[in-house]
């Protein structure tokens, strides 16, 4: 395997490690789709570059699935939901941008850690990054703790997912096949019954903020 | 094999079938009717287990032994039940406006959907698969759970798909974790996430890997368990949406995700050859078991209470497999039968209870024997299943956990009995004064559906007094296999 090939992987990596981090630092919805658009494509890159390197196949087929997917179809469902909601500049977090930055360079810090002796032993080309994979998931985990729109955090838990499919394909190729598309269609059907709900939440509370549905409580 | 293929067609092409005809009057028929033929599949797969032993098919896609054969029955039976169930509550919920044809068709669907991918997770042999089905049977529930469109049923279902969604994503990193380290033993082509073929190389599967495996399997699938602290879910999702789905999420759901949780801790036991996997189990069962026997006594809505009554069951059963060994993994599997049978029945009472008070506040229902002597019998009878008297099943289930529980792990039992007393307490102080005392329910215009209700207390009470030799034989052999 080529060396510009292992440091375009950890280019990709890095960048989608980046973008984690802008994420939880922006707070205008209209960049969080577009931040999550360009994780989606920084991802696509990752997975054919393995795919190229490796010369497995599915790989190519799995970067034109979350291609198809997480850059083109779902940022098209986000800004229309949000265009038919009319949230394009909500400003919201409960917790100010240098304290999120400094609880997600800590969340770095133990993901990698955490992923350490596994990276060592993992004969795949990018084993090394599966801490940056682990990172990216605690880090969306952290964005959908700290926001209290239902947009964001319905773009953490896709940016989770692009986490977990980036572990999926740096450590180990790539699931087989039938999982892969398993995951892909849970996922749309996923993202399209929270469309679904976004809309029916509006209807009930004249609002996006998740902050209504905290009614539900033990008395 | 063609049974299992029956198994997994029926209720699909039942949900393609419901979804595409609409709602008419007959939709609730066609509903029981396509339940009634996936519990008659599973029983004709039962039989093939029962004298073929286990089965591999379609590639080594699906695998049948009798670990899972037993849920699989056990699920289509419950689902056939809750069928028989729905037809007069969501009759009266349509008469009370709660229900509109729109939305009974997404019930109806839905259901059938909720059946196939339950028993997809449990047939399928590819741990991967088992993730897709388990997402799915999330999927299927929030539509179901937020099927009122209340502002409590929207947050209950909001809550419920955030919380399982994330469980349920930590659960796949585990699965991909898992996937690295079977592929070095195993090679990628395909097959390296075949439970069947895991199993035989567990032994030489990477320690370090797969201990951060099961840790990320555990968080995932314990999610969906209910397990504490990971439970918040559980009781909005319970409480708010309507009570056949409450009574097939505790009845059934929750058995299939342990399930998942099982066959996981299988392969980290044999990989790591020590006790983390059944120390992990114990601890949180331990933990669910008197956390919600705690919560459970603060309860003011009544299926709130019994929500919270499953938390403390699945933590049991935690408990239980997490002690290993044949007797408590024995015990194990019969705790799950009981619990599925006596909960079900109980949220049956409860949703023609709450539908003849027009309340779910226990406080506002009272005397229910006066009016509907069945419904009221049904309740207190399920309620004093549940919370273990003898002679019913649970007693013998429970029984066999704690005297278990007094000889390996002596310093748990004075928890678990604590628990199991506040729960008594609470239960039964709140049950009583619905049931008897003065009246103020209403008698409604559809007659009840009481057949399931006795059917399953029946059961629970024959599992109590006789467990039928070919079911301790099932039992036996899925013990053996969980090991520990």
């Amino acid at each position: 395997m080529s060396l510009l090939a292992t440091q375009l992987i950890n280019l990709f990596a890095a960048a989608i490690l980046l973008l984690a981090f802008a994420m939880i630092s922006q707070r205008r919805i209209l960049s969080l789709i577009h931040l999550f658009t360009l994780q989606g494509i920084a991802l696509v890159a990752a997975t054919a570059v393995v795919g190229y390197v490796t010369r497995q196949p599915h790989l190519y087929l799995s970067a034109g699935l979350t291609f198809l997917l997480k850059v083109i179809l779902i940022p098209l469902l986000l800004h229309r939901v949000i265009k038919r909601l009319d949230v394009r500049w909500d400003v919201e977090a409960l917790i100010n941008v240098p304290t999120t930055m400094l609880i997600g360079i800590v969340l770095v810090i133990f993901a990698f850690n955490l992923a350490q002796p596994i990276a060592r032993l993992s004969l795949s080309i990018a084993g090394g990054t599966l801490g940056i994979a682990l990172a990216c998931v605690l880090l969306s985990f952290m964005m959908m703790i700290i926001r209290s729109k239902a947009v964001p955090q319905v773009i953490g838990f896709l940016s989770m997912e692009n986490g977990l499919f980036f572990a999926a394909t740096s450590a180990t190729y790539g699931m087989p096949m039938v999982v892969e598309l398993g995951i892909a269609l849970d996922v749309l059907v996923g993202i399209l019954i929270l469309g679904v709900f976004m809309f029916q939440i509006r209807e009930q509370f004249d609002s996006l903020d998740i902050r209504h549905l905290e009614k539900l409580k033990d008395s | 094999m063609e049974a299992l293929l029956l198994v997994l067609a029926i209720p699909l092409v039942g949900s393609a079938v419901l979804a595409f005809t609409g709602h008419r009057d007959f939709a609730r028929d066609v509903n029981v009717a396509f339940s009634l033929g996936t519990f008659l599949a599973a029983c004709a797969l039962t039989a093939r287990i029962v004298s073929g032993g286990p089965l591999l098919a379609l590639d080594d896609a699906f695998f049948i032994d009798p670990l899972n054969v037993f849920l699989v029955t056990l699920t289509a039976f419950v689902g056939l039940t809750t069928s028989i169930f729905s037809r007069p509550y969501m009759r009266v919920e349509q008469d009370h406006g709660k229900m509109t044809p729109a939305r009974l068709r997404l019930y109806h669907s839905m259901y059938q959907l909720f059946s196939f991918t339950m028993l997809m997770a449990l047939t399928t042999n590819n741990m991967g698969l088992l993730w897709v089905a388990m997402e799915a049977a999330t999927l299927a529930t929030v539509l179901l759970v937020s099927v009122y469109r209340t502002a409590a049923s929207l947050e209950a279902a909001w809550k419920y798909f955030i919380l399982c969604g994330v469980g349920i994503a930590l659960a796949l990193f585990g699965t991909v974790l898992l996937y690295m380290a079977a592929e070095k033993v195993l090679g990628s082509e395909g097959g390296a996430l075949l439970w069947t073929r895991l199993d035989t190389v567990k032994a030489r599967l990477d320690p370090n890997i797969i201990t951060l495996a099961f840790a990320f399997l555990f968080i995932g699938y314990g999610t969906k368990v209910g397990l504490v602290p990971l439970h918040n879910w559980l009781p909005d999702a319970h409480a708010e949406g309507p009570t056949p789905v409450s009574a097939v999420l505790s009845g059934l759901l929750l058995n299939v995700a342990m399930y998942a949780v099982l066959r996981c801790k299988v392969l980290t036991d044999g990989a790591l050859g020590n006790a983390l996997a059944g120390r992990l189990l114990m601890g949180f069962g331990l933990i669910s078991v008197v956390v919600a026997a705690f919560f459970l006594s603060r309860q003011k809505d009544v299926k709130r209470m019994f929500a919270y009554s499953s938390i403390e069951h699945m933590g049991l059963i935690a408990f239980a497999f997490g002690l290993g060994g044949p007797i408590a993994n024995f015990a194990g599997l019969l705790h799950m039968t009981v619990h599925s049978l006596v909960k079900s029945a109980i949220f049956f009472a409860v949703g023609h209870a709450t539908q003849k008070a027009g309340t779910q506040v226990m406080a506002d229902i009272r005397g229910l024997i006066k009016v509907s002597p069945t419904v009221g019998w049904g309740m207190m009878l399920g309620s004093l299943a549940i919370l273990g008297m003898p002679p019913f099943g649970v007693f013998a289930s429970e029984f066999l956990i704690l005297t278990t529980a007094m000889r390996e792990q002596p310093w748990a039992t004075p928890f678990l009995l604590l628990a199991l007393g506040v729960a008594f307490a609470s239960v039964f102080g709140r049950v009583l004064p619905m049931v008897f005392g003065e009246t103020s329910v209403k008698p409604l215009a559809h007659s009840p559906a009481l057949l399931p209700v006795f059917l399953h207390l029946g059961l629970g009470l024959m599992l109590g007094l006789y467990v039928p030799p070919y079911l301790v034989g099932w039992y036996t052999q899925a013990a053996r296999m969980l090991g520990g």
